[in-house]
């Protein structure tokens, strides 16, 4: 509880509560299209590719202001992603070739320029180590602001463009043959991934920063089929995960984008497990009652042929002792137990089982329909 | 240089060779970001390890680290193999996750111990010199050069052992299996030896570098042979080229020297593909366009064959006629017809252009092919 009342009371802590909010927002909305344009790798190389970019824009420039630091990031993260598809386009070199050696080139690169920046008595330690893990707890309320303007834009350019984004991430083929340039969207819609990466680049730092944008639309995914849904839903994992991390790395002092990424984490590992229609839980329990209904079925079956052979008397009891033998005798007893309670099936004195008057029923239906649907004996 | 510069730099070579061989599999077989992932878990591994031995310097640590390397290449598997979300989006989500858990891991042991997330990111290879192998009293040189230079011969190792496995696996997953050569084993193997390697060198140069050294030196290599036992040796080369430059390159601007390496790993790959023989760039372009001229000159030359000794020829032959008949601009059409007269193929005479023998060779070769 102290946690929810400093939340509104505490500066620091509403700050970076704020920020985390916008950051997962943007981050989860804009890459539910990196989850589904299988473009999650391609987010981790240009988040990666980012740090040059911030190192540069200070050095170049002096000034720590977010947006200066965001728009080197940027420059760098688009450059990155232009290089991988170039790459892949005029030689024989693939996608996740392109996409590894950018990516530690990169990142190399850019821990050169940090070497000159530490050399630099005046900024000292300028606290750019901090865009490799990420400090929550260093956002300040101008970052907030910064990085709020900055993913309302990447949003709007999502929501003016939906109709088409929506046909690229699906059908490509589709989009181009009703005239859209399916070449310049490419283009934008990855542009638009730099904003979701760097919009968390002082939070999450540029090592993580890529589980951010693939986590939430994974975790969305999950739960939906239709595209609006899924881009709100993973919106709002994103803000969950980013608020929930950053509370968390705050109060226990761990770091926060790792934190952030582990709640994220889990929410994708509770998606994939109890999302209603995908999970994985309800997927084993599907299968595990269809294959029960199936052992029972069969042995409707097997029942009704032993009855069928004593024709006059359809519930004459029969020794199941040779049923056991093919079936299993634990798949036997707990299908005959169940028939019973369904009232399907009798257990006579002496131990021999038949069907009843509506086992019989439905054994023929059963047959019936298996006749029709083709797959008969 | 002094005997700690050499130190380092035989520290590099020998690391950047560790790093090709394996590399150059990962980046045939496509799998080359499952190198950053699994440079960034090994890191899992080492902290566990050290919960229970409690030494830093124990081998144990590596065997760690292997093991939680071949977690993440499971753990992915899993992930994807749910059929719940694509490959990438399943090394996406668990290599990040398993480094979150290991930076928490070591920001609570922080002030006890000397192992920061930073330091395995980053390496720091000037300070390999200074940890030495002094086995009873000896001083043998480096620790890390030992260690890498044992991963290097494992890798080497097992590479020879297996090439055939590895080639077959790597080119014709099908018919290893036809053939009875498990895909899953050589997988896993490799495997392995990426973690074992990525574990050992990390230390020396981080895990960023590491990814560096795997993939950018095979990736340049595969530019320039069709070979495997070539493209290994030239990712070898090219990775100890690399690193040699890259130290330089660091000592000239004072630099970190990880990445100065990493920085010419980059430009050593720019290079070659900008100027390999065969696929390069540089040599593409040139052949695209020798091609388009030499086609040219085929199509003037058949346009001349064909019309030759017809009633039209005298229109057909004219030399401005080709800009009107062949849609070329002045300048290409000129262009074209002082080329295959300079070779010999046509010649102006009266106003007219006419066939050599040659040139009415060459344009019924080209119709007949």
């Amino acid at each position: 509880m102290d946690v929810l009342s400093d939340l509104f009371l505490d500066y620091t802590l509403r700050t970076v509560a704020l920020g985390s909010a916008a950051l997962g927002v943007v981050s989860g909305a804009l890459g539910a299209f990196a989850v589904l344009r299988r473009q999650a790798l391609l987010g981790d190389a240009m988040s990666h590719a980012a740090l040059p970019g911030v190192a540069l824009a200070f050095l170049i420039t002096g000034s720590r202001a977010p947006l200066i630091l965001m728009i080197g990031a940027a420059v760098t993260g688009w450059l990155a992603a232009v290089a991988i598809v170039s790459i892949v386009r005029a030689s024989r070199i693939k996608a996740d070739t392109a996409m590894a050696l950018m990516l530690s080139v990169c990142f190399g690169a850019g821990l050169v320029v940090l070497t000159f920046i530490q050399r630099q008595p005046a900024a000292g330690k300028a606290g750019l180590d901090r865009f490799l893990f990420g400090q929550a707890a260093a956002m300040l309320e101008s970052d907030v602001i910064t990085m709020a303007a900055v993913g309302a834009l990447g949003l709007l350019g999502v929501l003016v463009l939906w109709k088409e984004f929506k046909l690229l991430s699906f059908d490509p083929d589709f989009a181009a043959s009703l005239g859209i340039p399916t070449r310049r969207l490419d283009v934008l819609l990855t542009s638009l991934l730099v904003i979701a990466i760097v919009v968390g680049l002082k939070t999450v730092g540029v090592v993580l920063m890529s589980a951010m944008v693939v986590a939430p639309g994974a975790a969305a995914r999950q739960w939906t089929d239709r595209l609006g849904t899924m881009v709100t839903l993973s919106a709002l994992f994103g803000a969950g995960a980013g608020v929930l991390g950053a509370l968390l790395s705050t109060t226990a002092e761990t770091s926060t984008g790792p934190t952030i990424v582990l709640v994220a984490t889990g929410m994708v590992a509770v998606s994939l497990l109890f999302a209603p229609a995908r999970g994985l839980v309800w997927a084993r329990l599907r299968a595990w009652r269809s294959q029960r209904m199936l052992a029972l079925e069969a042995v409707l079956a097997d029942l009704a042929a032993l009855a069928a052979q004593h024709g006059s008397d359809a519930t004459h009891p029969h020794d199941v002792g040779a049923l056991h033998a093919v079936r299993g005798r634990v798949v036997m007893q707990r299908a005959l137990a169940e028939l019973a309670a369904e009232g399907l099936a009798q257990r006579h004195d002496g131990g021999g089982w038949s069907l009843t008057a509506q086992g019989l029923a439905e054994a023929s239906r059963l047959a019936r329909t298996r006749r029709a649907s083709g797959d008969a004996p | 240089m002094t005997s700690a510069q050499i130190d380092v730099l035989l520290v590099a070579i020998v690391v950047a060779a560790a790093c090709a061989v394996p590399g150059t599999f990962l980046v045939l077989r496509r799998m080359a970001m499952m190198s950053d992932a699994i440079s960034h878990t090994v890191l899992l591994g080492i902290v566990l390890a050290f919960f229970v031995v409690a030494d830093l310097s124990s081998p144990i640590l590596i065997v760690g680290a292997a093991l939680v390397g071949l977690l993440t290449v499971l753990l992915v598997e899993t992930v994807s193999r749910t059929g719940l979300v694509r490959e990438d989006t399943a090394i996406g989500l668990v290599f990040p996750a398993l480094f979150s858990i290991a930076v928490i891991l070591i920001s609570s042991l922080a002030g006890n111990v000397h192992l920061d997330s930073d330091a395995v990111l980053l390496g720091e290879i000037a300070f390999a010199p200074f940890n030495r192998f002094t086995p009873f009293g000896g001083d043998l040189g480096p620790i890390a050069l030992w260690v890498m230079g044992a991963i290097l011969v494992i890798n080497l190792a097992c590479t020879a052992l297996f090439f055939k496995e590895l080639k077959l696996a790597t080119f014709d997953p099908a018919l290893a299996a036809a053939l009875g050569f498990s895909p899953a084993l050589v997988h896993y193997g490799l495997m392995a030896l990426v973690s074992v390697t990525a574990v050992g060198a990390f230390d020396a140069v981080g895990s960023i570098l590491v990814v560096a050294l795997m993939v950018g030196p095979p990736a340049a290599a595969y530019l320039l042979t069709d070979r495997l036992p070539r493209m290994l040796g030239l990712s070898i080369v090219i990775g100890a080229a690399s690193a040699v430059g890259g130290y330089w390159l660091a000592r000239l601007l004072d630099a970190n020297i990880a990445g100065s390496m990493a920085t010419v790993v980059g430009i050593a790959f720019l290079l070659v593909l900008l100027l390999a023989p065969q696929r390069g760039l540089v040599a593409t372009a040139r052949r695209r366009r020798r091609q388009r001229w030499s086609f040219a000159r085929q199509m003037l030359l058949i346009h001349l064959a064909t019309h030759e000794g017809t009633p039209a020829e005298a229109d057909e032959s004219r030399p401005d006629h080709m800009q009107r008949h062949m849609r070329w601009p002045p300048t290409f059409a000129n262009r074209v017809v002082q080329t295959a007269t300079e070779r010999g193929l046509i010649v102006l005479e009266h106003d007219q252009l006419r066939l050599t023998p040659q040139g009415r060779e060459t344009a019924r070769v080209a119709v007949v092919s």
